[in-house]
């Protein structure tokens, strides 16, 4: 094992400090110009396919937890009895449940993604996947399958309308679900590229080129559109929640960003909701219009936009319906691939261009790492997602979260995995105070004598925090290794450990 | 005192105990916690709701309770409320 920048132990890439990797581009091969690729039986397709053991898959995250594609997809591969598969899936959630009876046989025996919550992720902690697990973020991902550091034998994408050469959409169709950002990267470069749509159509809006696709499969449908609603896209109506993000605003006019263009990104937390609607009373208010907001859309954002408070969204996923409905009509409602929004060998990506993003956290350290990866009982719970490309990207990044939840203080000793490094890492607003990194003394003290803005350190933040909810007994893991916390260069940031078995009886 | 009837205090939301006080014919105090943070704070937990009980002279109960995250001013507050309720 090696020792990080982080002071963590990694075996092997140890994480070295933000770097940015040198610009790259990955040339397109393919051109599929065949004519009949129309299929309509998936169980045929996926047989003719011949995949072998050890082959690796991929599948997106788009229709979030109403995905039905991997589910039906995953149930063909393995009445086929295929082994050892390496899952390249851009996030995992509830829905895919079936994915833990195919860790356990050995249908499945890596899992490479940027997120992964429910059984799955529990799973995993608990040991029942073969080889060690990748979490890495969505733009590495990009990167990882452009440059084929990974080589995906076959990508299945669900697409909401597809032409039968395979010209598709997301915006379109009884399945829509918005951008197909993460999608667009697996079909540009994976070896064979199935798709599945249960709205055979030429869309008017091309996300998927017909020269990526190989083959085209109607199917009944391809999930349950209320599903790609995530849970949290509302706005909270905790007044403790209200204050924080009333907070946030303040502090991100005083970073002397918020002018005319501004670029800007929030997460779809409740507080981060209730932040987008301060944001928008604010250019009301100040008269001031920003360039663009980027990242997971909801209608909050798209209110944005149509008060024309800002110019564009950049939009790597809907979060909402009325994002997708957003997307398809208004032509300053922009999709961009994964790989334009985050790829770290991308001179041009979004998140580079960002001046401020909001992100929330499961837990924040002392050192100001963040983890959003495993939950305060050490169990994978999550991963990256955009949170460490845009923290690294933005000019400023603000951390939103009340101090303490559930007797669990978000400030913690020495966070259980790092997710994203202390250096993309500029503010924590909580309820009980602000803690801004040590490195912006001049801010620090403008705030001070400006503003009424409650400024701590994150040592004082810890110490409320723990005489309210005492200090918790520490997590106990087995040595095995389950996944590893990958950093957008590739390099290794942390290791997830397998819970204590004597902790999931 | 001993517990003579089923009461309850608290509820499921997030940040809030819910805690069932029943009678126990062993004569002592059992206490049975599920919590959200039981990993981290279940020993502490316990000790909170034993020494309210015992601060409010009982010595024989079921005490059942389902956290949520509560803090112990809460926990205090909920397990009073279910012995009041006996009253």
């Amino acid at each position: 094992m090696i020792k990080n920048s982080l002071n963590r132990f990694v075996p092997s890439h140890p994480f070295l400090g933000v770097h940015p990797l040198p610009p790259q581009t990955f040339p397109i091969l393919k051109n599929n110009t065949q004519t009949n690729k129309l299929r309509d039986n998936l169980t045929d397709v996926i047989k003719e396919l011949h995949l072998k053991d050890g082959a690796v898959i991929s599948f997106h995250h788009h229709l979030r937890n109403g995905d039905d594609v991997l589910n039906r997809v995953m149930k063909e591969i393995a009445q086929l009895g295929i082994k050892n598969i390496t899952l390249v899936a851009s996030s995992l959630f509830e829905v895919h449940h079936p994915l833990v009876n195919y860790l356990k046989d050995k249908t499945v025996t890596k899992i490479i993604t940027a997120y992964v919550s429910g059984p799955v992720a529990q799973a995993i902690s608990e040991g029942w996947c073969e080889e060690v697990c990748v979490i890495h973020s969505h733009g590495y991902r990009a990167h990882m399958i452009a440059s084929k550091e990974i080589e995906i034998d076959v990508a299945f994408i669900g697409v909401p309308t597809s032409s039968p050469l395979g010209d598709g959409s997301g915006s379109e169709g009884p399945s829509a679900c918005g951008s197909l950002g993460y999608a667009v990267v697996d079909a540009m470069y994976a070896k064979k590229v199935i798709v599945l749509s249960d709205h055979i159509s030429e869309p008017q809006h091309i996300q998927i080129k017909k020269e990526w696709v190989d083959v085209v499969v109607k199917v009944d449908r391809i999930g349950d559109p209320q599903g790609i609603v995530s849970g949290t896209t509302t706005i909270t109506k905790d007044p403790v929640g209200l204050n924080i993000a009333r907070m946030t605003l303040q502090l991100m006019e005083n970073t002397g960003l918020m002018k005319e263009g501004f670029s800007f990104q929030t997460g779809a937390g409740g507080i981060s909701l209730a932040l987008a609607k301060e944001v928008y009373d604010w250019c009301e208010h100040h008269h001031i219009q920003g360039s663009f907001i980027s990242g997971g859309i909801t209608g909050y954002q798209v209110d944005l936009l149509n008060a024309h408070h800002f110019k564009e969204i950049k939009d790597v996923q809907c979060f909402d319906l009325k994002a997708v409905e957003s997307m398809h009509h208004n032509p300053n409602h922009h999709a961009i691939s994964a790989d334009d929004y985050a790829g770290p060998t991308n001179e041009h990506n979004v998140v580079n261009q960002l001046d401020i993003v909001v992100l929330g956290a499961t837990e924040i350290d002392l050192d100001y790492n963040v983890n959003v990866t495993t939950g305060s009982d050490g169990m994978l719970m999550g991963g990256s997602g955009g949170h460490c490309d845009t923290a690294a990207g933005a000019k400023f990044t603000i951390i939103v979260s009340k101090l303490v939840s559930s007797r669990l203080s978000v400030v913690v000793d020495k966070v259980i995995t790092v997710t994203t490094p202390h250096e993309s890492i500029d503010a924590l607003v909580t309820d009980r105070g602000i803690a801004i990194h040590p490195r912006h003394q001049a801010l620090i003290q403008h705030l001070k004598e400006n503003t009424k803005l409650p400024i701590k350190t994150m040592q004082e933040l810890y110490d409320i925090a723990i005489q309210l909810t005492g200090k918790p007994e520490p997590i106990h893991f087995d040595d095995r290794i389950v996944a590893l916390s990958m950093y957008r260069d590739g390099t290794l940031l942390d290791v997830i450990r397998k819970v204590a078995s004597e902790d999931f009886k | 005192m001993n517990i003579t009837q089923t009461t309850q205090a608290g509820t499921l939301e997030s940040n809030d105990i819910l805690v069932t006080l029943k009678p126990n014919p062993e004569g002592t105090i059992e206490i049975h916690l599920q919590s959200v943070v039981l990993k981290q704070f279940g020993k502490q937990i316990k000790a909170i709701i034993l020494s309210t009980l015992q601060n409010h002279g009982i010595t024989s109960c079921l005490c059942e309770c389902e956290d949520k995250g509560a803090l112990d001013h809460v926990i205090i507050a909920r397990v009073e409320s279910a012995i009041q309720r006996q009253l």
